[in-house]
């Protein structure tokens, strides 16, 4: 893949180790020192504007790599360039042209209200009274936070607080976004507004988006670029429709019936079990040659349905079926990239 | 300037945090008030059993009382709460910090007040007005001179083993134990005379955890006193400099245990 001139973010063989200590089998007290690569020879670059999917499963070393990128944690080998800048020596720099949000750490302050957390944030950033104002007014009203405002933050539900995090990260017109599994746990409704307000982000500041998650919605709304790492290795480089073509992205489709029937064969889907002697029932198909209402429709000609709802394919699926592919090609230790 | 705005907010916050239930932060206060009482008690059963500690009589080491206690209180209150790195450490909240554009020490000191360590306080400026009015002061204007300078470099002194022990707290995350051995240690250290130590502890507390420069030294010379052969109390006007010792053990530390953190990960 080309990337611009004057990446936002160059990697370049990077690695990482970590000591692990485990104990030794037949000695209580004793310790063994073990060394573990998180990030092992990661080479890629992020240009300008770019929306990357980062994905893989847990452990596969995503958050190594983004802490590297912001400075929190120094490289074993190899470098990485985040805004121009080397994120540990230039950690305050960068901290002014970044912004990170960590799903499951919160930067707001717990016992205040967002009212008074962003006061902070900009004092924090020495942002100019008129920056500020301008910036929390656009943030408020297009994250809709201003329904709860001046409640305390420990008082919001996740998504509003999720909400409020990303607005938080964004408040100094950071020109590179990070998000670490921004949707985990919010139903619906959150997401939607989440990805909606990041790809008018993008489109009205062009500013480049990281994104690691464990949703394919995201990555399929948000991201036209997508990096697979498994194993602290990098899988995959490219679009998502040429990940969709290399691993076809199955949808399930779960539906409760009014009464027990047979197991439904429903053309372009594949039967994939029963419940309850076919109460419930569990179709997966492929978005890209029907969809979820035709499918629908179908099973609706054969039974009286009470309830559905449509999975999306698990991250972890798609890269497990990856690696057999890769491995079935017997592309070695390298797999291909687009 | 911009800074300052944040730290008040942040600090409104955390005093509005504390004082909104009302009966518990009173009992907080008495709290720490009762273990003032209860060191100081300590000291005057001491007395009780002999007349003269280590040089000094129970007047004396009321001085040495006060002037640790309250640098020690001042600089819990302002920096005390640097002792939470453990957990911000295991919950990973310490990330945050790194994402800022301030430095992560001025970050974590900034987080937080402990309005309780107030009534503490109270008890180090008690003992030390009871000692002055309880001792003969030869020569007042130096007296004024040597306890201005103990309570501002003291409290720098408290405050340099508060950072010192947080930063060895990136290695040993639940080594809290190990490392208030040297907060409230050089705290106890330096509300007893100095003198009563053996030649060891003298020189650790002396020149290494600088404890004597607090209450010690600066009493003797309020009291004109000459001190013992390794602490002399003309040593007292070198607090300065004992504070910037104590400043620049502490930076190391802090260095060094946040390039450790950014080298093993959260």
């Amino acid at each position: 893949m080309t990337v611009p001139s004057g990446a936002v973010v160059e990697v370049d063989r990077l690695v990482r180790e970590f000591t692990v200590r485990e104990p030794v089998p037949g000695r209580r007290l004793r310790r063994r020192a073990r060394r573990v690569r998180a990030v092992d020879e990661m080479t890629f670059a992020v240009g300008p504007g770019e929306a990357v999917g980062y994905i893989g499963a847990n452990g596969a070393g995503k958050s190594t790599t983004i802490k590297m990128l912001a400075g929190i944690l120094v490289p074993t080998a190899g470098s990485v360039r985040t805004c121009g800048l080397e994120p540990i020596r230039d950690r305050r720099a960068l901290s002014r042209r970044i912004g990170v949000v960590f799903g499951q750490r919160s930067q707001l302050w717990w016992d205040l209200p967002l009212s008074e957390s962003f006061a902070i944030l900009g004092a924090i950033h020495r942002l100019e009274p008129d920056a500020l104002a301008s910036r929390r007014a656009e943030l408020v009203e297009e994250l809709e936070l201003v329904e709860f405002w001046s409640t305390p933050v420990r008082q919001l539900s996740l998504g509003q607080r999720m909400r409020a995090e990303v607005a938080a990260a964004l408040l100094h017109r950071p020109e590179l976004v990070v998000l670490d599994e921004p949707t985990i746990g919010l139903d619906v409704l959150s997401k939607q507004r989440l990805r909606e307000f990041l790809v008018h982000e993008r489109r009205t500041r062009g500013t480049t988006l990281l994104l690691t998650t464990h949703d394919m919605g995201d990555v399929e709304r948000l991201c036209e670029r997508v990096l697979v790492v498994d194993h602290g290795r990098l899988a995959y480089d490219g679009t998502l429709s040429g990940l969709g073509a290399t691993v076809a992205a199955e949808r399930i489709l779960v539906v409760d019936l009014a009464e027990p029937v047979a197991d439904l064969q429903v053309p372009g889907t594949r039967h994939l079990g029963s419940e309850g002697e076919g109460v419930r029932q569990r179709l997966a198909f492929d978005p890209a040659t029907t969809t979820a209402a035709a499918v629908l429709a179908a099973v609706q000609t054969r039974a009286e349905v009470r309830d559905l709802s449509v999975a999306e394919p698990d991250v972890e699926d798609v890269v497990r079926r990856l690696w057999a592919r890769n491995r079935a090609v017997g592309a070695g230790g390298r797999p291909g990239s687009a | 300037m911009a800074d300052l705005t944040a730290y008040r907010a942040v600090l409104a916050s955390r005093v509005r945090a504390q004082t909104t239930y009302r009966l518990s932060f009173g009992l907080d206060l008495l709290g720490a008030l009762l273990v003032g009482l209860v060191e100081l008690a300590e000291t005057w059963v001491v007395f009780s059993q002999v007349d003269v500690l280590g040089g000094l009589d129970f007047g004396g080491v009321l001085l040495v009382f006060g002037l640790s206690n309250i640098c020690f209180s001042i600089a819990d209150l302002l920096v005390g709460h640097v002792d939470r790195l453990p957990r911000y450490i295991r919950e990973g909240t310490i990330d945050v910090f790194y994402l800022r554009p301030q430095p992560v020490l001025a970050q974590l000191v900034t987080s937080e007040i402990s309005l309780r360590r107030l009534t503490r306080i109270g008890v180090g400026v008690a003992a030390l007005v009871a000692g002055l009015l309880a001792n003969e002061i030869p020569e007042p204007l130096r007296a004024a001179a040597v306890i201005g300078l103990a309570l501002v470099f003291g409290t720098l002194i408290f405050c340099a083993l508060f950072v010192s022990a947080a930063g060895c707290q990136f290695w040993l995350v639940n080594g809290a134990e190990f490392t208030n051995a040297f907060t409230y240690g050089g705290s106890y250290a330096a509300s007893q005379p100095t003198s009563v130590f053996g030649t060891g502890l003298k020189i650790t507390f002396g020149f290494v955890v600088p404890a004597a420069f607090v209450g010690y030294l600066p009493t003797l010379v309020v009291l004109g006193q000459p001190g013992p052969a390794l602490l002399p109390a003309w040593l007292a006007w070198f607090l300065p400099v004992a504070a910037l010792w104590s400043c620049l053990l502490a930076g190391l530390l802090w260095r060094a245990g946040v390039r450790h953190y950014q080298g093993a990960g959260g």
